[in-house]
């Protein structure tokens, strides 16, 4: 067993872990934010999405001891300080981008990493950045437009409600 | 103006708010205090016979609590089948075990064996690892026309074959289609598949069993979409647990897509393993996991026929259909490619005669069972295709040889036995074709072949039966459950309702849905309507959600039992007014008497039922909490037109969606915005199955798109912005609201479009190309231009 | 996943003591691949030494004469923004995998594992770049040895890889629909002396070079050069996703597309 330590959400969070522990399972087991989700085990969901030290990264596929010393964002800490949503979150719900809400946490997390590198992509460039991310429930379609219309774009011209 | 609450208002979602920063209450987010994990140590080989099982050594692994194999549930009921369909000969279809754990023999890559309970995850999977299984290959059973020729392995030693059932609809029509067949002027006909699918909702299916010693009670936490029929199926016919001391909780679930409407050997486990180990025993699927575990769907085998007239109308359809079931019967199995694909085999045509035959096999594979649309995809798929083969036959326009043949009287009676209350098929094909722009079209498809592309449109139609009903008769058709919805409507003191739904959400939004009826209905604010579903402590008894049936069956129970609130309230408000019943009106939320400005706030009245001081307790008793059971008199039928434009790379076989536009009549609308949702999430799967998703296996029954490595999932940019409109809306006849249902509509509409556009664009590059099967991959497409 | 240690040195003399420590050990590069197969219990290493802490291994340089040299460890999102002096290879980094695997997976981790499918072995032999590990400098045509299988000795890290930088490039990736690794990708480059042309996601045998496309493009570097070329099927990977025959096809479109595409 190993002592890692990191901040999450902007708070220090430690524990216990084995060399094989994952950052997700870190972080829904110890540290109890059950956000981050599991979808797959090939690297290819993207349902577990957060940022470590700023970079998206599938925290299924990082070892927890690798993130000792990171500052870790979840789900969890995306929400604006006075607990309303912030801007992509509120967008994802105007639009109905989501459904099922299992891939969510990882779609918002990406969609945050794109919007810091490219403050106003194309839909191309979005739906290509999206391509780590799989929804089965939305056909894409809303959190496509959602994401647009968070980096202030007018959406108003792409088809229904 | 759009509405901004109640009925027809894109009210945004409320469980967004959670989903959206991570305080969701997902089954795997469920750990109770002591739980130990299980891995169950499945079976990598198709068929053989179970040699021995030797636990000595991973019995003493570090953690291990328990180990469990098939000789633990003897005596104990095997999975069972909801459905029993009866042949074209009268006779009951072959029904074998199902055991929770194998028993004697291994029948698919991925049933469970043994079940290893320890005290982590990983010491489960490590004891696993050290079980010696000894097991005799046998031959596997793969493809379903070589399992029924005479001498063939058979899967199940106890049946006569693999043949399940051959099933035949409506056998007294066969002579009359034939004959019909014999008098056309022109028979098209094609042989297709319906790939094979997996569901893949985005969360991996969970269980988690926990036992009450000091009152003998068991509770399942399970991603299902229907905890009563668990409940129910479980309890009964399984584990053999009374209702009343079990409990199923189903929260919030991620995605269903019909794999998590079965009951699953992994649930009945838990729940048994936590009373036999005395501590709740979770189990979390890996994907990896999951594609050889959950409930395939589709396919189907098909050679359908369409006989038409010398004036190009459609006179009668004959097909045969090889079905897969797989190795066991999962829940619902055997109706999915009887009941829920021969009554829809009419489509949106008036061909007076239809035969259907099916044969479902039994194979080495892992059961199939519904997914999205469930038989009515692989109906519309078959007969969309082979209309539009006769047209190209013929040398007619599609649409026009689609548009001669429409049903445009109402009620309609079917061939297949089923009876179409409403629709207006040529209403959402001109909505379709103004969508499309196909005036358009002939410049695109130059412009596209400028760049060396070719371009294609395919259109198509469909027609969904939803709410499957009425419980008398498909219990005549071999269901062993009802098919009703119930809902309790409980007014709080304060004015505010706890709606308690048979429905289960699992993306489809019924908590804002929902409460848009119940509010409208009595016009109050939405927030003061909650919607509670998805455990069977605190809900009525219900059939949960699939077949596009919730708000068509379960949105009617709640509005029956709404309106047995509004009445019992009437009468309170008639008290206080000191008025008559028959004069007191009920609008925004206010109680008053027709014809003076007397009245009564609904809060007023519901703090009079709980505090009944000023009460007519001679008449009524106090309180306001009603229930209502509500069983449809019908299916309910959406229809629509659906269209696709593709881009063919012809050096690569390579397809892209360039456009695609839905014209769907749903009847009426709760709330656009979740309707249009629904939609997209539909088409995308048609999509993926037509272009991209291949549910595969080898001749020994190895699953070769065991991953997203190989199963190639729908992404973003695999996809373009759909087009989508629900104004056409012919409004159910015989439910409450008016409503349909619209969850698998995308579903069920989108495959032959997207077929049909690709076959129009290599046609109009000379390629003698009728016909490709799904998914129409890059080699595939090439090879057929090519081959 | 079987349980181990990890390790996280600072230098690569360090890295290369922990390795050299324990037969079982193996290097940790960003785990997009090794992470994966580890889940499915395929390897049970009793040590993994990160290589993540050395900063020596990570960045992007250009060498006196010109050559654009990345560090092992570096990160594909890195090249993908900072190797604007090989705009050939900064685009292919931009396109392995998905953006999260970028941020995490290294070129060193990918061209040590030569998975058959994957874009940074064709970029890498298609540049006839050097593999410099911490015993010596490997030429990419001694490197690659057939599918996942190298030149790399046991314990061996590669520390930076050296890409000259060609007159023209370009990376034609033809993307297999579900592990969006390359069904087929093709890297050709012209360089004063010749052209190369690598191709990854075909072979039985890994990547290879198309010998016959090279010398065609020596003479004449156009697509029409590709026409009447053609590779066979028979010694080509085939599968749910593409015959060999289909894939021989594709490493003829692609190779047009790449030439057509160089810049």
């Amino acid at each position: 067993m190993a002592q890692v330590s990191m901040t999450v959400n902007g708070k220090a969070a430690s524990g216990e872990v084995e060399g094989r522990t994952l950052l997700s399972s870190f972080l829904r087991d110890q540290l109890m934010l059950t956000g981050t989700h599991v979808g797959c085990d090939t690297s290819q969901c993207g349902a577990c999405v957060v940022h470590v030290d700023g970079q998206a990264v599938k925290s299924c596929t990082m070892l927890a001891v690798e993130a000792e010393g990171a500052d870790v964002a979840t789900i969890e800490g995306q929400a604006n300080a006075d607990g309303s949503l912030n801007v992509i979150q509120q967008a994802f719900q105007d639009h109905h981008g989501l459904q099922c809400g299992f891939c969510t946490p990882g779609m918002v997390m990406s969609a945050a990493a794109l919007l810091k590198d490219n403050p106003k992509p194309t839909e191309t460039e979005v739906r290509e950045y999206l391509e780590g991310n799989i929804c089965r429930c939305t056909g894409y379609h809303n959190i496509v437009k959602a994401i647009m219309a968070a980096s202030g774009q007018d959406v108003s011209a792409i088809a229904a409600e | 103006m759009p509405k901004d609450g109640g009925i027809g208002a894109s009210s945004k979602r409320r469980e967004d708010v959670r989903f959206l920063t991570g305080a969701g209450n997902y089954t795997d987010d469920i750990n109770i205090r002591g739980q130990a994990y299980v891995h169950f140590l499945r079976s990598d080989i198709a068929h053989g016979t179970i040699k021995s099982i030797d636990t000595a050594a991973a019995a003493g692994m570090p953690g291990v609590v328990r180990i469990f194999t098939g000789s633990d549930f003897e005596g104990v009921g095997g999975m069972p089948c909801g459905w029993q369909v009866t042949d074209r000969h009268g006779q009951p279809m072959q029904e074998p075990a199902h055991p929770i754990l194998a028993q004697g023999k291994v029948r698919h890559v991925g049933e469970p064996v043994a079940a290893v309970v320890a005290d982590t995850a990983e010491q489960a999977r490590d004891a696993a690892e050290a079980i010696v299984l000894d097991i005799d290959e046998l031959p596997a059973v793969v493809d379903m026309k070589a399992a029924l020729e005479s001498g063939a392995t058979k899967v199940h030693d106890d049946l006569n074959d693999n043949l399940c059932y051959d099933w035949g609809f409506v056998e007294e029509n066969k002579d009359a289609v034939n004959k019909a067949f014999d008098d056309a002027a022109h028979v098209t006909s094609l042989e297709l598949v319906n790939n094979r699918l997996v569901a893949n909702p985005m969360e991996p299916r969970v269980a988690v069993g926990d036992y009450a010693k000091g009152t003998d009670d068991s509770t399942l936490y399970t991603t299902s979409q229907n905890p009563h029929v668990i409940r129910l199926l479980m309890g009964a016919f399984v584990l053999g647990i009374p209702e009343h001391k079990l409990r199923v909780v189903a929260p919030d679930v991620g995605g269903g897509f019909g794999t998590k409407i079965f009951h699953y050997q992994e649930e009945a486990f838990c729940t048994f393993a936590a009373k036999a180990c005395n501590r709740p025993v979770k189990w979390t699927s890996s994907r990896s996991e999951a594609f050889i575990s959950d409930a395939h769907g589709r396919d189907h085998v098909t050679k359908i026929e369409l006989a038409l007239d010398k004036d190009n109308n459609f006179t009668a359809i004959r097909t045969e259909t090889h079905a897969n079931m797989g190795a066991y019967l999962s829940t619902f199995a055997p109706s999915v490619p009887t009941w829920l694909h021969g009554t829809l085999m009419a489509g949106n045509y008036k061909t007076p005669l239809i035969y259907v035959n099916v044969k479902a096999v039994f194979t080495n594979t892992v059961p199939v069972d519904a997914y999205r649309g469930a038989g009515r995809p692989e109906a519309t798929f078959q007969l969309e295709r082979v209309v539009d083969k006769a047209a190209r036959e013929l040398g007619v326009d599609p649409i026009a040889l689609r548009r001669q043949n429409f049903i445009t009287e109402f009620p309609y009676a079917t061939p297949v036995a089923v009876e179409y209350d409403t629709g207006d098929y040529h209403g959402t094909m001109d909505k379709l074709e103004e969508m499309g722009d196909f005036a358009g079209f002939a410049a695109r498809r130059a412009e596209s072949e400028k760049n060396g592309k070719l371009r294609g449109l395919g259109v198509n139609c469909y027609i969904e039966a939803c709410g499957i009903a009425p419980s008398n008769l498909v219990g005549q058709l071999g269901a062993r459950a009802g098919l009703y919805e119930s809902a309790t409507v409980r007014v709080n003191a304060t004015g505010g309702l706890v709606v308690m739904t048979g429905s289960h959400s699992h993306g489809q939004g019924h908590e804002t849905s929902f409460a848009q009826v119940v509010a409208e209905m009595i016009g109050i604010d939405e927030s003061m309507v909650e919607i509670v579903h998805g455990d069977t402590a605190n809900t009525p008894m219900g059939m949960g959600t699939y077949g596009s049936r919730s708000i068509a069956v379960g949105g009617s129970a709640m509005v029956r039992a709404t309106e047995k609130i509004i009445n019992k309230a009437k009468k309170i408000a008639s008290h206080l007014l000191e008025a008559s019943e028959a004069d007191i009106e009920l609008k925004d939320g206010a109680f008053s008497v027709a014809g003076t400005d007397k009245s009564v706030a609904w809060g007023d009245v519901t703090l009079a039922a709980y505090v009944p001081h000023n009460y007519p307790l001679e008449d009524i008793e106090p309180g306001l909490e009603e229930t209502a059971f509500y069983d449809p008199a019908n299916f309910t039928y959406p229809s629509g037109a659906y269209a696709c434009e593709v881009e063919v790379d012809p050096d690569t076989g390579k397809v892209s969606i360039e456009r695609f536009a839905a014209a769907d009549d749903f009847g009426n609308i709760i709330n656009p915005m979740i309707v249009t949702g629904q939609v997209h999430g539909g088409i995308a799967q048609g999509i993926g199955q037509a272009l991209l998703e291949n549910c595969a296996y080898d001749e020994n029954g190895q699953l070769l798109s065991a991953s997203y490595m190989d199963y190639a999932m729908p992404r973003a940019d695999d996809l373009p912005m759909f087009a989508v409109d629900h104004s056409s809306q012919t409004p159910c006849t015989h439910n409450p609201l008016g409503v349909k249902g619209c969850g698998e509509a995308g579903a069920i509409g989108s495959p032959p479009a997207v077929v049909n556009a690709v076959v129009d664009a290599l046609q109009s590059a000379g390629k003698d190309v009728t016909h490709i099967d799904m998914p129409l991959s890059p080699d595939r497409v090439w090879t057929a231009m090519n081959g | 996943m079987y349980n181990f240690d990890v390790v996280k040195p600072t230098r690569i003399a360090d890295a290369v003591k922990e390795l050299s420590d324990s037969t079982e050990s193996q290097p940790l590069g960003g785990g997009q691949t090794l992470i994966p197969t580890l889940k499915q219990r395929l390897a049970s290493p009793d040590k993994l030494v990160s290589l993540s802490g050395i900063d020596e291994m990570r960045g992007i340089c250009t060498g006196e004469d010109g050559s654009i040299c990345v560090g092992g460890a570096t990160n594909h999102a890195t090249v993908a923004a900072e190797a604007g002096g090989y705009p050939a290879l900064a685009a292919t980094a931009a396109h392995i995998g998905d953006p999260a695997v970028r941020n995490r997976g290294t070129i060193g981790g990918s061209l040590a594992n030569n998975d058959p499918s994957a874009c940074y072995p064709a970029a890498a032999l298609g540049s006839g770049a050097t593999i410099k590990t911490n015993t010596r400098e490997i030429a990419a045509d001694d490197y690659f040895q057939g599918m996942f299988a190298t030149a790399l000795d046991e314990g061996e890290i590669i520390t930076e890889v050296r890409f000259p930088v060609p007159e023209k490039a370009n990376y034609q990736k033809f993307v297999q629909p579900a592990s969006r690794f390359a069904l087929v990708g093709v890297f050709v480059s012209k360089y004063a002396d010749g052209v190369r042309v690598a191709i990854t996601g075909a072979s039985n045998d890994g990547v290879f070079r198309w010998t016959e496309a090279e010398a065609a493009l020596s003479s004449n570097f156009s697509a029409d050069a590709i026409d009447g070329l053609s590779l066979s099927g028979d010694d080509m990977i085939s599968d749910l996703h593409g015959t060999g025959e289909y894939r021989a096809h594709l490493c003829a479109v692609m190779t047009k597309r790449a030439v057509a595409a160089a810049a």
